[in-house]
């Protein structure tokens, strides 16, 4: 789990937000696959749209992806962009 | 998952003519980049849709002509990456280190080149020959990217040549390429990707460790990096051939690192970063996209569904009111006078070829092919619906609901799919990731109306309800996904225990449809139908007239009826009499045998259409009745077929009978009895 108040989890960011992938969570399997998506750490995640349930879509390196609820809580970011 | 009904899968069979000496070119490319509309330019009709050997994955090939030769053109699957994720990934890198591909093209987009290059990384450390073809130029500018090709080309090391497929803008000069490279002796120096710099040291110790001991086709370098991955299909090759000590000290080295392949992944991305910041000029960031703004309504949790109901909705209006009067037409103008036409010619003839003819071929095949302009605007509408992007859509706002059943937004693509024909819905099951899931989704897609039920919907329900049919064709169509979801939950609780998997899926960007791509898909669709009617529909229409002839020319003592006044008593639960039950039974070959049926055995009544001699016979009871049972039945021979090929089970295939047959007498009776209680 988030250590300090600065990392978050993907699933906390609202609709608008950037982040940045701090780590992941969760069986190597779908990391694998996050990772071949773009989803690695250092990646710029920006928030297209989170109802607070549900699944949620993101926009990582130019591609909307869709994450389950689950997924989204499995990956460990920082608010705003680092770069 | 383009065919309805495909034959058999026989690779090569058409392709035997072709001269295997012919240069063999591989597509290589991510989803939604264009791939397939490039394929279906360049070979048109000269394709053949198989299966991977010993793979549910979908194998396309064809030929075309390169500038004055036939070549060889093999559609590899779309894949993110290389990796052994998936079986589509496998196949495209084994395919293209087993088969050796003279050239392989990999297909990238120039509106999203950071993800797209991520393949052409991994292609890069294959040792193939290789052409990049930037496609979708157009949409990228409009979005304010340009790309500078040549730059991307001297960054690169091959040859990229900037493209807009869905145009037919930039094949000539791909070709031309192509060309050369088959002409040229000269090596590639393709520009390879570096592993991220803390993890460079590991590489080149497990470069040393296994360099001596690797097999034939695979380049050493490769090897090294997809044990550096993590790659399960690598690391379990080397683990049986290396010697034991050698494989105790990669283990060991592999172990320390078991996050690698993030340190690999990244390596990849710093290559990509590099790369467009050399080719591209002036992307625009933060500009809100009309894709964006288009999912702000079509992804809602609440209007997405109002969506996918209008459009769903749309296609049914669109098929009652084009598709059915179309069919009356069909039915009245040419195939009842064609049947008046042949009983004319054929007085001479021996009294059963002329019921086999009049009653069994026109009366049965021809009843059937009038659906065809049906079918024709539903497989219209949905590879439009498909080829415009919406599909993501409809499986991203179907993710809660789908969460009852156990599963997620993904398996909701192959039910989509299943509107147009079960058989593509179950083979569309392999997009589904985790098996469990899979299977769960294969037992209760065939509970997904398909257009074959949907068009013994389409002539019954007008014949009863007059103008409120769109309604009742409406409620079935509900009642049918109520018993989906239902039957879903039911066997998520009792086999699958309520796991759930992952659901990762990318969202492509809207864009202007394809007009051949969706040709091609109606025209593959359609013709398999056509097929069907030849055969599975041809052969039951000759056997149901045979079986009413037989014994002694008269319907009422044939063998037929007698089958059906033995079913009678289960039937009169329903409201069913025994020609019910045998248009019932006679859909097991295929659903619209149901209205094939009912033309042979009603052929007799003098002066009087089909729908005539329905609405005489039978209540709206009983007709409500039929059409809940029709809708709920045990699906088609050829979708069992299919699903004990895909679940690789006969226990499989039995259960998706015993569970509509079961399902769909209990909701046949409940109908029949609720509809005499309130009077109809």
């Amino acid at each position: 789990m988030p250590e300090n108040n600065r990392q978050l989890l993907l699933s906390d960011m609202n609709t608008g937000d950037h982040a940045t992938i701090l780590a992941f969570q969760g069986g190597r399997a779908v990391v694998n696959r996050l990772a071949s998506l773009g989803f690695t750490p250092g990646a710029q995640v920006d928030m297209s749209q989170n109802y607070g349930r549900g699944p949620l879509i993101v926009t990582v390196r130019g591609m909307r992806v869709a994450l389950g609820r689950g997924e989204a809580d499995n990956i460990v970011v920082s608010r705003g962009a680092h770069d | 998952m383009t065919d309805c009904h495909p034959a058999p899968a026989r690779a090569g069979e058409r392709l035997a003519v072709i001269d295997h000496d012919a240069p063999l070119i591989a597509l290589a490319g991510q989803p939604n980049m264009g791939k397939s509309t490039l394929f279906n330019l360049l070979t048109g009709l000269n394709q053949h849709v198989g299966n991977w050997p010993g793979k549910t994955v979908e194998r396309r090939e064809g030929h075309f002509d390169l500038n004055g030769r036939t070549a060889r053109l093999v559609d590899l699957p779309g894949a993110y990456s290389l990796t052994a994720n998936s079986p589509e990934e496998v196949i495209a890198r084994e395919f293209i280190l087993r088969d050796k591909p003279t050239v392989v093209i990999a297909v990238i987009s120039a509106a999203n080149l950071e993800r797209s290059l991520y393949l052409v990384a991994e292609l890069a450390a294959l040792d193939a020959p290789l052409v990049v073809a930037l496609n979708m130029v157009d949409v990228a500018a409009q979005e304010g990217i340009q790309v500078d090709a040549a730059a991307l080309e001297a960054s690169l090391g091959v040859p990229v040549i900037p493209m807009t497929a869905s145009k037919a803008l930039g094949v000539p000069r791909l070709l031309d390429v192509v060309e050369n490279l088959l002409a040229s002796s000269e090596p590639q120096h393709i520009n390879q990707p570096e592993v991220r710099s803390d993890h460079r040291a590991v590489l080149e110790n497990i470069e040393s460790l296994v360099a001596a001991h690797i097999p034939a086709p695979y380049p050493p370098g490769w090897i090294s990096l997809k044990l550096l991955e993590g790659d399960a299909e690598v690391t379990q090759m080397m683990r049986t051939l290396l010697p034991v000590q050698v494989w105790d000290a990669v283990h060991e080295v592999l172990r320390a690192h078991d996050d690698a392949f993030l340190a690999v992944a990244s390596g990849r991305y710093e290559w990509i970063g590099r790369i467009i910041r050399s080719a591209v000029s002036h992307p625009k960031v933060g500009q809100v996209g009309i894709t964006e703004r288009i999912d702000r309504w079509a992804a809602h949790p609440v209007w997405g569904l109002f969506i996918l109901a209008g459009i769903l909705g749309l296609v049914f209006w669109l098929t009652f009111a084009i598709g059915s009067p179309l069919q009356e037409w069909l039915e009245a103008q040419i195939i009842a006078p064609l049947a008046g036409w042949a009983a004319q010619a054929l007085t001479g003839a021996p009294f059963w070829v002329q019921g086999m003819i009049v009653d069994g071929l026109i009366g049965g095949v021809g009843s059937v092919l009038t659906f065809l302009p049906i079918l024709i605007i539903f497989f219209a509408a949905f590879a439009l619906i498909e080829d415009v992007g919406y599909m993501a859509r409809a499986a991203y706002v179907m993710d809660n609901l789908m969460h009852l059943m156990g599963l997620h937004g993904k398996s909701f693509l192959p039910l989509f799919l299943g509107f147009g024909c079960n058989v593509p819905a179950i083979m569309g099951t392999r997009v589904i990731e985790s098996w469990p899931a899979r299977l769960l989704t294969i037992l209760i897609a065939p509970f997904v109306p398909c257009t074959a039920r949907m068009a013994v919907v389409a002539f019954i329900a007008p014949v009863f309800f007059g103008s409120r049919a769109v309604w009742v064709s409406w409620g079935l169509i509900l009642l049918s996904l109520l018993a989906l979801v239902g039957s879903g939950a039911l066997l998520n609780r009792v086999i699958f225990k309520g796991q759930r998997s992952a659901f990762v899926m990318e969202m492509p960007l809207y864009h202007v449809p394809n007009a051949r791509t969706i040709g091609l898909l109606v025209w593959q669709r359609s013709l398999a139908f056509v097929k069907k009617a030849g055969t599975a529909i041809l052969g039951m229409s000759l056997l149901v007239w045979v079986l009413s002839y037989l014994p002694n020319g008269d319907l009422n003592t044939s063998f037929l009826a007698k089958f059906g006044q033995w079913l009678e008593p289960l039937g009169q639960w329903m409201g069913f009499d025994w020609r019910l039950m045998v248009a019932l039974i006679t859909s097991f070959p295929a659903k619209e045998n149901a209205i094939a049926t009912l033309g042979v055995l009603f052929g007799n009544s003098p002066g009087a259409g089909l729908a005539d001699a329905l609405s005489a016979t039978f209540s709206t009871a009983t007709a409500l009745s039929f059409l809940v049972v029709t809708m709920l039945f045990i699906p088609c021979m050829a979708t069992v077929a299919v699903i004990k090929q895909e679940a690789n089970s006969w226990r499989w295939a039995l259960v998706s009978l015993l569970l509509p047959l079961l399902l769909s007498v209990l909701a046949g009776t409940s109908v029949y009895h609720l509809a005499l209680w309130i009077g109809l």
